[in-house]
This record gives C-alpha cells, structure tokens and sequence, in this order.
C-alpha cells in the first residue's frame, strides 16, 4: 500500500506539463536555460528595446535585474528608458486608452506572461509572425490567429508569408504549414531563434524571479529532511521496542 | 537550576491543575490501540497542515490587499519584494492541496476500519462538517489572488446559488454584495476566509479531538480495546499516545514534509492543478475563459453538476445532485449495516463496492479538470452525447448507489470472525 502510494505521488509528479495546450498550430519546444546568464542578459536587452514600448511588467524592478548578473549602472545605463529610478517598476508610458484606439485591445502586462501561457507558447508565437493584407496591421499569426499585435520583431526576422492547407483525414482535421521569406531579415533563422529563446528565457525569469534559488534551497531542504528522517526513524523504533 | 524549575512548575500547577489533567488526558494517558498502520499518520498530519496554513497566511495577510485594484498586484509583490514572500505563499498554495489530499486519506481510511460506526458516529458528523469547512474555506480564498480563474470560478460557485427556485437570484445577490463578483464581494470573501471560517473550523477541530478521545481510537481491526482492560482499567492493547504515537507521527510528519517539499520547491503548479496558469493573468469581467474548471479537490462534485441535465431551463437538480452528494456522508454510520467494522473482515460485496466508489471518484475527479468534449462524441445512435458527459452520468449513478445500497450489501455480505485481541 504504501509502495503504490509512493509510486502514485511520483506518477503525478511526472505528468508534462498541462498548461497552455491549445488546439491549432503544434508548439516548438522552447530551449530554455533559467541559468544562462548571458541568454538572460540578451533577452533582457530584448525586452526593454521591443517590448517595453508597449507592453508594461509592472510588477518587475529594474533593479531586481542585478539577479542576472548586471550591476545598477548597466541596468540604468542599458535598460531604462522610461524612467531614471533604478527602483521602479517596468511601468510603460503608452496609456491603456491610447493603446485599445491603436491595437483595439490594450497591450497586455508582461510580467507574468510566461506563467499564464508558458515558455513553448511564447517561443512558438514569437517565431510565427506573417505577412496578412486582411488584417488591419498587416500582420497575423499561425499560433494566435487575428492577434492585435504586430510583428514588432520583422526586421530582425524579415517578412515572411503563411500557405495553409487544410486537409481532413478520417474526421480528424489536419492542417499543413509552409513558410515562404519575403524579405531578408537582420538575422538569419538561427539567431532570430536565439533571439527568441534568450527573449523567452527572460520572460519565464520575470515570471518567477526566485525560481532558480527556490530549486537551490530546496535541494538544501530535502537533503535535511532526510537527515532528520534517519533520527526521527531511529528514535521511533527505540521507543516501540517494549510494544509487543 | 531544575529544582527551580520544578519549584516553579509547582507554583504553576497548584494554581491551574488542569494543564497537567489534560495533558495526561490527551497524551501521556490517552491509550491508542498499538495496531496502528500507515493510514493513522493523516489525523495528524491534517492537524499539521492547518497549523501552517494559519501561520502562513497570517504572514500573507500583512502584505495582501484584499482590493480588487490591487489584490493582483500584491500577490506578485508578495512573489517578488517581500523578502521569502515566495515561500510563504507556495506554503499556503500548496498546503491548500495538501490539506484536502491528507483529509480525503484521512475519510478514506474511516470507510476502510469503519470508524464511522458506533459509537464514532458524532465523531464522523463533526468531521464531515469540518469537510463542509475546508471547502468553504477553498472557494472563498481561491478568489483572493484576483486571477481570471478566481474571479470566474467564483462567478460559477455563486450562480450555483442562483438556480435556487424562486428566491436563487436574491440569495446570489446577497453572496456577492453586488450584481457582479466586484470589489465588495472581495471584501468579504477575504473576510470569511480569514476570520470567519478559520474560528469554525478551529472549533470544530477541537470538537472532533474530544469527541475522538472521548470514546476511543477505532483501529485496522475495527474492534474496541476498550473492551479488555487489565487490573489498572488500561486497555491491553493499548499504549499511551505520548510518547508512542508522538515519536511515530515525526516519522509520518518528515516523510510528509519530504514529499510537501518535493512540490513546493520544485513543481509549485503541479502542471496547474495547485496553480492554474490561467490564474496568472489577472481577473477580467469581460473576458470569460473557454474553459472554466474549479480546483482538482472539487472536480469530482463539479463533474456531478455538469453530468445532470437541466430541467425547465434551470441547472438546478445538478445543484441538488452535487450537495446532495456530500451530504450524504452525514447519513454513513447509518447506512453500514455490517456486523463487523473492520474491511480485513468484510466480505467480497464492501470491498467490490469500495473499489468501484474509489474508481468512480478518481474518473469524476479527472472528467472535472477537463471539458465535457474531452473524449469526441458517440455516433447518432447515441444522439451525438459528449462520451465524458456519459461516463460521468454513469459515474454519479454508481457514487450515490454506493450509498443507496449500502443497508442491503453490508447486512447480506460474507464476513470473517473477527479476532478478541488486536493484530500487530
């Protein structure tokens, strides 16, 4: 009973992730690295030049930023555009108002972003931007179809358009995607998907700041349960040793 | 040094005797049957797991803003600025999972011994009521965090209330203090959560402990040591719970903690059924999510309620069908007609109906986590019905047969001669 118990705990554990799985465009796994260091720096830099112009995180303090490795004069000197207090948040100038007239929707905060959809979703969309003359900014995307957002990253991915074809075998639909470059972009495909995986691995750091020390002290804290598990096991069976 | 210790422990006791009575009472002289196996540690341990989510969300409450402008935005400061904040919060999220694991293993191992049976049945009906508790409990502090899945979870709960014929509306009204969930309804949810339920639940506990050493421990036998006493009036197959079982219950309680830990530090979320992801975005009256399901712990009553077809254009019966189903807990020790407790002496027709109960909830609770089209539809034959929706109408079926029967299965079963003493 209790083998099937622990074995039942541990089966949990393993169950893939279940959140964000939506029906469409298959995700790309995002090949995300929390202790990069560099990665996390790039994509940082990332942000505050694309994203930040739009999009606030304002639940994010510039300097809790000296957690990947930067010090309180890079931050300002490199990273904060909207403000000269190394303490405030990553507020956006652009209005809630202001951003429903231009988008029809207002931009929604990024602090948090990564949690509510994921890494894999956020690298998969960020990658599938294409050209689409029936949308009102001209763009639209394979993962999140009609999107209000543009493709703020084009000139580094260049343009590219979408074919899709539908096709439906034994009732199940099946959709096939193929790309086509219209444009050069500043990068070429592998470092846009760096570009992407270092912005990503930013995104799922300011989701949880403390996710890399909360793994390190948990280590810490089961190593000293087991410790106190010998004594607490050794302590028991002295005592139980007259109950017959 | 000690003698002075002592000298004052006298002063102490002369003045308020009643300390060391119930301490003797209660620990050092409560005699617990010795058989006791894996599935006592959770009495304890539930114990353990309201003592932290106390202490924990004491610590939240200094940080938290129960405002439904800033109660987002606390939590994250809370996640972020708060020194250890972090902690402090994955402890109350995931002690809120772990409270309903170790208490539903808790219920279990009463239907496996039996302990609901005389003379344990009060004892059963405050426990019950503490379930009741810890499920007001969990719907009123899963609104706090001010996510998508809080808001709209609780839009669902209370318009369950709702469909009450006649005065439902009014009732739904009274609930949210608003005609929308809002910044008042907040406000008092945060209230009930902190306050108000908390002292309930406290009493209750207390309540159930008394009643529990009032009349006994049961045991895996499911007989009375109370009944073979030696020449002191001390079970025989008793020991005292202080020092034996305390010694014990620390190696449940570090096993526990391993296992606590193990999610805490490392899968807070667990895969969005602690944390749902959904509940990272913050709540939005004017966006509803196309799939809205409660936590796991209420996923099989949810499931009930979605399996029940409406009548007259209400949701009604699926609200009577889902309180009716813990209701009926309140009615066990009387269903169980048994001539033994203990499932070690039961015969074929309990265990097979326990089985099929604990199938049935496990299925229920996993059709709740997902939509009703999870798995495709039958053909026209079959009018096209969601198969879930099916399997889980079938399911509510058996759940309530379970207890429906039970007078009949239970009085009829094969059942073992039961032992005089207890087995080790």
């Amino acid at each position: 009973m209790k083998r099937l118990l622990v074995a039942l705990c541990l089966a949990v554990l393993a169950v893939p992730a279940a959140q964000a799985a939506e029906e469409g465009y298959r995700l790309d796994r995002a090949p995300i690295d929390p202790t990069d260091l560099v990665s996390l720096q790039a994509g940082a830099r990332t942000f505050a030049n694309y994203c930040l112009n739009c999009h606030g995180a304002e639940y994010m303090r510039y300097n809790r930023l000296t957690d990947i490795g930067l010090t309180e004069n890079q931050i300002k000197d490199n990273l904060m555009f909207a403000t000269d207090k190394v303490g405030d948040t990553m507020k956006v100038a652009l209005k809630p108002e202001q951003g429903k007239k231009w988008f029809g929707v207002a931009p929604p905060d990024l602090t948090v972003v990564a949690r509510a959809r994921g890494a894999d979703w956020l690298y998969t969309y960020l990658r599938t931007f294409y050209r689409d003359p029936k949308t009102v900014t001209g763009w639209n995307n394979a993962v999140f179809p009609n999107v209000a957002m543009p493709n703020v990253l084009w000139t580094l991915q260049g343009e590219r358009t979408l074919d899709m074809v539908k096709s439906e075998e034994d009732g199940h639909e099946t959709a096939e995607y193929k790309w086509h470059q219209l444009t050069p972009g500043l990068q070429n495909q592998v470092e846009y998907d760096t570009t992407v995986r270092d912005l990503v691995n930013y995104l799922v750091y300011m989701g949880e700041p403390a996710a890399v020390e909360r793994k390190r002290i948990g280590i810490v804290v089961l190593f000293a349960l087991g410790i106190l598990f010998i004594f607490a096991y050794l302590l028991k069976k002295e005592f139980w040793k007259d109950v017959h | 040094m000690a003698s002075r210790l002592m000298a004052l422990w006298g002063w102490f006791d002369s003045r308020m005797p009643s300390v060391a009575q119930e301490y003797r009472k209660h620990l050092s002289e409560y005699y617990a049957p010795k058989n006791f196996n894996f599935w006592y540690f959770f009495g304890s341990l539930a114990i353990l797991v309201l003592a932290t989510q106390i202490v924990s969300g004491i610590f939240l409450t200094m940080n938290y803003k129960p405002d439904a402008a800033l109660a987002f935005g606390s939590v994250e400061f809370i996640m972020r600025d708060v020194p250890g904040g972090w902690i402090i919060r994955y402890i109350h999220s995931t002690g809120a999972s772990a409270f309903f694991i170790v208490v539903y293993l808790h219920m279990f191992r009463a239907m496996l011994y039996g302990s609901y049976r005389e003379p344990r049945e009060l004892l059963w009906i405050f426990g019950v009521f503490i379930y009741l508790c810890l499920m007001a409990e969990a719907f009123f502090g899963y609104l706090l965090p001010w996510g998508q899945m809080s808001f709209w979870g609780a839009q669902v709960i209370v318009n369950l209330f709702g469909t009450i014929p006649f005065i439902g509306p009014d009732v739904a009204l009274w609930l949210r203090g608003d005609y929308v969930i809002s910044d008042a309804t907040l406000n008092r949810f945060f209230a009930f959560h902190v306050i108000a339920i908390p002292l309930v639940l406290i009493g209750l506990v207390v309540a159930h402990i008394l009643a529990l050493h009032d009349v006994g421990s049961n045991n895996p036998d499911g007989i009375e040591i109370k009944k073979k006493k030696d020449a002191n009036g001390i079970p025989l197959d008793g020991i005292p719970f202080h020092p034996y079982y305390t010694v014990k219950d620390i190696v449940g309680v570090v096993v526990f903690l391993a296992i606590f830990c193990l999610v805490l530090f490392f899968v807070p979320n667990m895969h969005g059924y602690f944390l749902e992801a959904n509940n990272f975005n913050p709540a939005n009256a004017l966006k509803t999510p196309p799939h809205i399901a409660p936590l796991w712990y209420f996923t099989p009553y949810y499931s009930m309620l979605r399996s029940v077809p409406p009548l007259f254009l209400s949701q009604f019966p699926g609200v009577v069908v889902m309180g009716m189903a813990v209701m009926i807990l309140f009615l066990l020790p009387w269903l169980d007609r048994s001539p033994v407790k203990s499932i070690r002496y039961r015969g074929v027709l309990y265990k097979g109906a326990l089985t099929i109960f604990v199938v049935v909830f496990f299925i229920l609770g996993y059709l709740g986590t997902e939509p009703t089209n999870v798995w495709g539809q039958f053909g026209s034959w079959l009018g096209e019905a969601d198969r879930a929706t099916v399997v889980a109408r079938i399911c509510t079926t058996l759940y309530f047969l379970f207890f429906i029967l039970m007078p009949w299965y239970s009085r009829i079963d094969k059942v073992k001669p039961v032992p005089e003493r207890v087995t080790m």
